[in-house]
């Protein structure tokens, strides 16, 4: 997993709630064998109309995406992760992210950043009077600043531990070999089995 | 202080607990599919690792496959390359799999419970939002990302925090015309689709002791149309004797101290939760989705809900955009919208339960002219019980098509699709905007008020059916 830091950069203002994964990335995409190529996918449907806001000019190469509440909800797909981040995104903010999504976003780098409703709504005013107006998300402060902007955010200590330095689950876990051999030779026998071994 | 059942069955799986970790959980049953696994097997390759415990991990077939001609090749190169992956990486890794054609085939969370695997006290994961289904046994079960399905299969444990607990209490008897689809339905509108976010949910009360493991695996599985990752349900008797004889369910000493333990696995009388919610059961009535999302649902008497009513910003825009999308207006009757497709089946309402449900209404009646019905068996044994019973020739004599067990027309990533502006009524799970296909409009319903819709031709509970009479003089 790529190390996040801290990030600046232009915002995309997605004043919708409940955007489910199935929005993010639809489920035809999902054929693909691969963690790339999802950019297009992305926001499928809603790119058909030239007004949304991600095909405006002033949005393109914009990569923090503020968004309304409960985003992310639905389907477990990683693609939705996969695609923000082949699209160009590398933090999102929402009052409220569904679990499995910022889960995902953690596991990859994706920095999901929780605001108060109040500071995503000043941050969507400022964004859409000037669409040059740049965020930065500095996980090392756990702040998110714009003009006029200085907002502290939550992130469990491990979390940004392991985002701070890229670092890989499975092999933080396979550490602990010793404590997951011990644990199944603990395991009573009447736990299912899919083979017999 | 006592513990609830979630926090009973957590406890039993922590493989290590330390400050400022999260805690690191033994997973006792992985389930894979093709869509979320041909990346993590990827992940496995670069680093050399193998799958730790095959003797836990169990694959099949569901979200791409199609539901007519499985005899033949598969239509569409890239689901057949999908379906291929699965296969290829199942042979090289050792893993079991159940492909298109095979009698143990059929939506992941349709297979995993009737194979008995699924029982109580276990965590059960998949790389699908829908693993909470698996949580009608008391087990912990809940969906994650592909990069989790690749630590599970290089590791057969999770690092994850410990969510919180609430307690959804439904009281008293449901209305005889009321389902654990309408049950459900109305939780979420009543918590929203993030009300159960940071939570694992337990449903209990006096009406959820008295429904069927089907009706408890439909409840569950829609745990996460809350935003709660999981939904949990306390072993007991029903649990017990729906689990005996199944292929993989304990026998003999083995059987007893498995009961020994499922018996312990309830919350503690003095068990405290974070949340409570209360239902009053006997209120309930048939429940429908009018919107976008599970949460913009209402009882089917209703009228579409007029946006300006919300008090809330956001779920005004929401209301707005919504009846935009399922080109509905404000005040229009439910009962009035008119339908051209209805889909029976899906990991929420594809059991042999749910089949008979909807035939029951079907038999000596006809789909309402210009309605196309689908019914598709959750499992290919789910299916054989039903022609066993005499279910598909109910259903085609009505006039629905009766198909081959997968996901199908719940997302739509096989030909079952709606075409755009299709409006459905669907016992699957979600009404997001092109879910069912680019366009298509869902009313999340119960499979009874699908067979009702199919024959009206508009949405309808099966109180509307008095009047039309059956071929069978009923």
């Amino acid at each position: 997993m790529e190390a996040f830091t801290t990030h600046t950069g232009r915002a995309v203002p997605l004043r919708r709630s409940n955007v489910d994964t199935d929005q993010i990335i639809p489920a035809h995409w999902l054929k693909k064998v691969t963690r790339d190529g999802f950019e297009d996918g992305l926001f499928e449907a809603w790119r058909k109309d030239s007004e949304f806001v991600l095909n405006r000019p002033e949005r393109q190469g914009a990569t923090v995406l503020v968004a309304g509440p409960d985003f992310g909800t639905g389907s477990s797909r990683e693609h939705a992760v996969w695609a923000l981040q082949n699209y160009g995104f590398q933090a999102v903010i929402s009052s409220r992210f569904a679990d499995i999504f910022r889960g995902n976003s953690l596991k990859n780098g994706l920095l999901t950043v929780v605001l108060p409703q109040e500071t995503v709504d000043a941050l969507w005013e400022l964004t859409e009077a000037d669409p040059t107006a740049e965020i930065t998300v500095d996980l090392e402060a756990r702040k998110v600043l714009a003009e006029g902007i200085d907002a502290d955010f939550e992130l469990d200590e491990n979390a940004r531990w392991r985002l701070l330095n890229g670092l890989d689950d499975i092999s933080l876990t396979l550490q602990n070999e010793a404590d997951i051999a011990a644990y199944e030779a603990a395991r009573p026998a009447f736990k299912p089995r899919t083979i017999t071994a | 202080m006592g513990r609830t059942l979630a926090e009973k069955v957590w406890d039993d799986h922590v493989v290590r607990r330390a400050e400022g970790e999260p805690d690191l959980l033994f997973i006792d049953l992985h389930l894979l599919h093709e869509v979320t696994s041909p990346q993590a097997f990827d992940g496995l390759r670069q680093n050399g690792r193998q799958v730790r415990r095959l003797d836990l991990t169990i694959a099949t077939e569901d979200h791409n496959t199609p539901t007519l001609d499985i005899d033949k090749p598969i239509a569409d190169p890239v689901s057949r390359a999908q379906l291929e992956t699965l296969r290829k990486n199942c042979a090289e890794f050792g893993v079991r799999l159940h492909p298109l054609g095979d009698v143990e085939q059929g939506v992941v969370h349709v297979v995993g419970p009737q194979l008995g695997l699924t029982q109580p006290g276990t965590t059960v994961v998949c790389g699908d939002s829908h693993t909470s289904t698996h949580g009608a046994f008391g087990a912990l079960a809940f969906g994650i990302g592909t990069s989790q399905v690749e630590h599970v299969l290089a590791t057969q444990t999770l690092p994850l925090a410990r969510p919180k607990t609430m307690a959804i209490t439904v009281d008293g008897e449901l209305p005889e015309d009321v389902t654990a689809k309408d049950l459900i339905l109305a939780i979420i509108a009543k918590i929203g689709t993030g009300g159960g976010q940071g939570y694992i949910l337990e449903y209990r009360g006096s009406a959820i002791e008295k429904l069927s493991m089907e009706a408890r695996m439909t409840i569950c599985n829609m745990s996460i149309e809350a935003g709660a990752r999981a939904g949990m349900i306390a072993p007991d008797e029903t649990t017990f004797a729906y689990l005996k004889g199944r292929a993989h369910a304990p026998e003999g000493e083995d059987w007893d101290a498995a009961v020994a333990y499922w018996k312990t696995l309830k919350s503690d009388e003095d068990a405290v939760f974070d949340a409570e919610v209360v239902i009053d059961g006997p209120s309930l009535a048939p429940f429908v989705t009018w919107g976008t999302n599970p949460g913009q649902g209402a009882p089917l008497s209703a009228n579409v809900p007029d946006p300006a009513s919300y008090e809330d910003a956001s779920e005004r825009l929401a209301a707005e955009k919504a009846l935009e999308y399922m080109g509905l207006t404000a005040g229009q009757p439910l009962r009035d919208i008119k339908v051209d497709t209805v889909f029976v089946g899906s990991c929420t309402n594809g059991r042999i339960e749910d089949l008979r449900n909807a035939a029951s209404l079907l038999e000596g009646r006809k789909v309402a002219d210009g309605v196309r019905m689908l019914v598709v068996p959750g499992s290919v044994r789910v299916a054989l019980q039903a022609v066993e019973e005499g279910l598909d020739k109910v259903f085609k004599e009505a006039g629905a098509e009766w198909r081959h067990a997968g996901c199908s027309m719940c997302l739509g990533m096989n030909p079952d699709q709606l075409a755009p502006g299709e409006r459905s009524a669907s016992t699957s799970n979600r009404n997001f905007e092109g879910r069912q296909g680019k366009g298509g409009r869902t009313h999340l319903v119960s499979p009874q008020v699908a067979a009702a819709t199919a024959v009206l031709g508009h949405l309808a509970s099966p109180a509307d059916l008095s009047d039309v009479a059956t071929t069978a003089g009923v």
